[in-house]
């Protein structure tokens, strides 16, 4: 009796001792789609993975890989790195979407957390945040600059997260200014900055004075400095660099406070599959500086509908609004619902050209 | 549809800067090819030779000497491969693939200072009175100098090839290296020339992206020039200028379709898009049968390893 006792519990003793060990560090890793010196998106993301570190020192591990393709290269660095440890693996681009779910499943211990995507299982979270509000914010101040009347918008696939940009964009633009044109140039890449700025150098040679991007790299601000008077917007990063112009603003997308709270919820085992969408108020998405080069009047207007998406008195998809062909979409006042949002897959009206498939 | 938005003068300008950089590192490659070596790292130098010429125009001030820089740094990269696979043997293949890896992080290390920092100003050179041509003049006669030299240099390499005994000798030894090794020709050291040679001229590729084209660095800036350069070499059987046809071609659908689609012309973007590879793989593909590998030009003796004992 008293030996077996004994045994239990230096059995047991063992077994958390075991335990503890396996449980010492909390590897994180990081699928990124662009190189993390790309001065947008994957750098943000990289200084989420940087604040992790900080925050949890000695007791997270992290690890990450750059320049991932989306497709079956993806399937196969999740694989590696689930089989390598990770106990969270973050992956950062919509296009692994697919990959994440399958991996996923093969690995059910370990936690994944997919961005910008709209598939969940009892181990993949998703969370984005909302661009689009911050994209209000660019589309008044690009009505209110803008000389020509013609705003180019460098988008790079036709997705909901994109559309839903050029939508929210164009909204605002149109309010301000009954007259502004949009010219959406669909670029099929997430980072190539030669074709970025060949892009921005086609809108504006056909008379656009303003340049919205929804790219990761800071080339079309390069091209844009090139054009006296041209204007754009920072992309995911600050993009300090190109202040005051042409960078007059930017759109920072603030991961850091998600992916420390991610870490800690898996370190507790408090980690549950959720879906987050968070905007302006929870500063997921910030706006960068506006810059001396906007008139402060513009400024000022540019500053309170911030604020006023923040306190959710405004919502940036209120009504009234119609589709592209005319189609009511939104009643006036009435505000569109998160899943309508989700899956956006079309213009609204006055937007001209189609939404490729 | 409304083409009106379109300038065709602006367009061709535009086209001539987009193609530069791919002309520059594929005529490169075609003069290592003919000399019977196959690198398939021109991505890995061109980066390098982006970052180098990048980070010496900033320091100097010049973009010529950033130019220099450039093709010292695809120079020495690829002298690299040339060690490697001319006196140690390697496999040309996985060498060339491991030097597009190489340089790729080797690039990352050394532009990490210069992310966000503006090159200096290249300036487009007005000729006296070409430029002042109405139309051609502005299409032709308006660029910066890099784009002529990249014409000039194709001039060069074909009537080197076709005409001189410099151009005679490194064919032999493309063709057929034990022969041209029986008849008293150094093949490692043509080589090995050779292959600095497409170093310097992918480095300059580089070096026009991160300093012309788009102005900037930016960590994998090439994002897979080097690739299409290796393709547009083998799309043009290993002549010159048909060289510079394909790489004007590409450069010109990419443009071309970004030009169409700013002007809010309805057309399948995608598959405009994917043209030039479709080609490209097409072309890849015909030339894998070794029955219609001659028919093409390939130098017969491309990828094979040569040692003076064999």
């Amino acid at each position: 009796m008293r030996i077996t006792s004994i045994l239990a519990g230096a059995a047991l003793a063992l077994g958390l001792a075991g335990g503890a060990i396996a449980q010492d560090k909390t590897k994180v890793g990081f699928v990124f789609v662009g190189p993390v010196g790309d001065g947008g998106w994957t750098y943000e993301h990289n200084q989420g993975r940087l604040a992790i570190e900080a925050e949890f020192g000695d007791k997270v591990e992290t690890v990450f890989q750059e320049n991932v393709p989306e497709g079956a290269d993806a399937e196969r660095v999740m694989t590696q790195m689930a089989l390598g440890g990770a106990d969270l693996i973050f992956t950062t681009s919509f296009g692994y979407m697919d990959q994440t779910l399958a991996v996923a499943a093969k690995f059910p211990n370990v936690k994944f957390e997919h961005a910008t995507g709209y598939k969940r299982s009892d181990n993949v979270s998703t969370y984005s945040a909302r661009f689009y509000e911050g994209r209000a914010v660019q589309g008044h101040i690009a009505g209110k600059m803008t000389k020509t009347n013609k705003i180019g918008y460098i988008a790079s696939f036709p997705i909901p997260e994109v559309i839903r940009g050029i939508n929210s964009a164009y909204i605002h633009a149109k309010r301000v200014n009954p007259d502004v044109e949009f010219s959406v140039v669909w670029a099929y890449t997430w980072f190539d900055p030669a074709k970025e700025a060949d892009a921005a150098k086609a809108l504006i040679e056909q008379g656009a004075d303003v340049i919205l991007q929804h790219t990761d790299s800071t080339a079309p601000l390069a091209a844009a400095e090139q054009t006296e008077g041209v204007i754009g917007f920072g992309q995911a990063s600050d993009m300090s660099e190109y202040a005051p112009a042409p960078r007059v603003s930017s759109i920072i997308d603030n991961w850091a406070p998600y992916y420390v709270a991610r870490t800690k919820a898996v370190m507790d085992g408090t980690w549950t599959s959720v879906d987050t969408w968070d905007g302006i108020s929870a500063g997921m998405v910030k706006i960068g500086e506006i810059t001396d080069a906007v008139p402060a009047d513009v400024k000022a207007e540019a500053l309170a509908l911030a604020a006023s998406i923040a306190s959710g008195d405004y919502e940036p998809f209120t009504g009234p609004l119609n589709k592209q062909d005319g189609s009511a979409w939104l009643a006036a006042g009435e505000t569109a619902d998160d899943g309508t949002l989700a899956g956006m897959s079309f213009y609204v009206e006055g937007l001209t050209g189609d939404v490729p498939n | 549809m409304d083409f009106s938005a379109i300038n065709p003068l602006v367009l061709l300008a535009s086209i001539m800067v987009a193609s530069t950089p791919i002309v520059l590192a594929a005529i490169g490659e075609l003069v290592v090819e003919k000399a019977g070596v196959l690198n398939l790292g021109v991505e890995g130098m061109m980066i390098t030779g982006a970052v180098c010429g990048f980070v010496a125009a900033v320091l100097s001030g010049s973009p010529t000497v950033g130019f220099i820089a450039a093709a010292i740094g695809g120079a020495l990269l690829s002298l690299l491969f040339g060690i490697l696979t001319q006196f140690l043997q390697s496999n040309q293949v996985a060498t060339g693939l491991a030097l597009t890896l190489f340089g790729l992080g080797l690039s990352a290390l050394v532009g990490q200072g210069y992310v966000g920092i503006k090159a200096p100003p290249t300036p487009d050179i007005h000729i006296p009175l070409l430029a002042d041509i109405p139309v051609i003049g502005r299409i032709v006669f308006q660029h910066d100098l890099m784009v002529y030299f990249s014409i000039a240099l194709i001039g060069v390499v074909w009537a080197v090839l076709k005409y001189s005994r410099i151009g005679l000798i490194l064919r032999a030894v493309g063709e057929n290296h034990d022969a041209a090794h029986a008849l008293g020709y150094k093949v490692v050291r043509i080589r090995l020339l050779a292959i600095m040679f497409g170093g310097a001229c992918a480095g300059l590729g580089g070096a026009y992206l991160s300093l012309i084209r788009v102005p900037q660095w930016t960590e994998g800036m090439t994002a897979g020039a080097g690739w299409i350069a290796l393709a547009i070499v083998v799309f043009a059987s290993w002549r010159p200028w048909r060289v510079l046809l394909g790489a004007y071609l590409f450069g010109g659908v990419t443009v071309l379709q970004l030009n169409l689609q700013a002007a809010g012309i309805a057309i399948p973007v995608e598959y405009l898009s994917m043209s030039p590879y479709l080609i490209t793989i097409l072309v890849l593909v015909i030339m894998s049968s070794n029955r219609n590998r001659a028919a093409l030009g390939a130098p017969a003796a491309l990828g094979r390893s040569f040692h003076a004992s064999s």
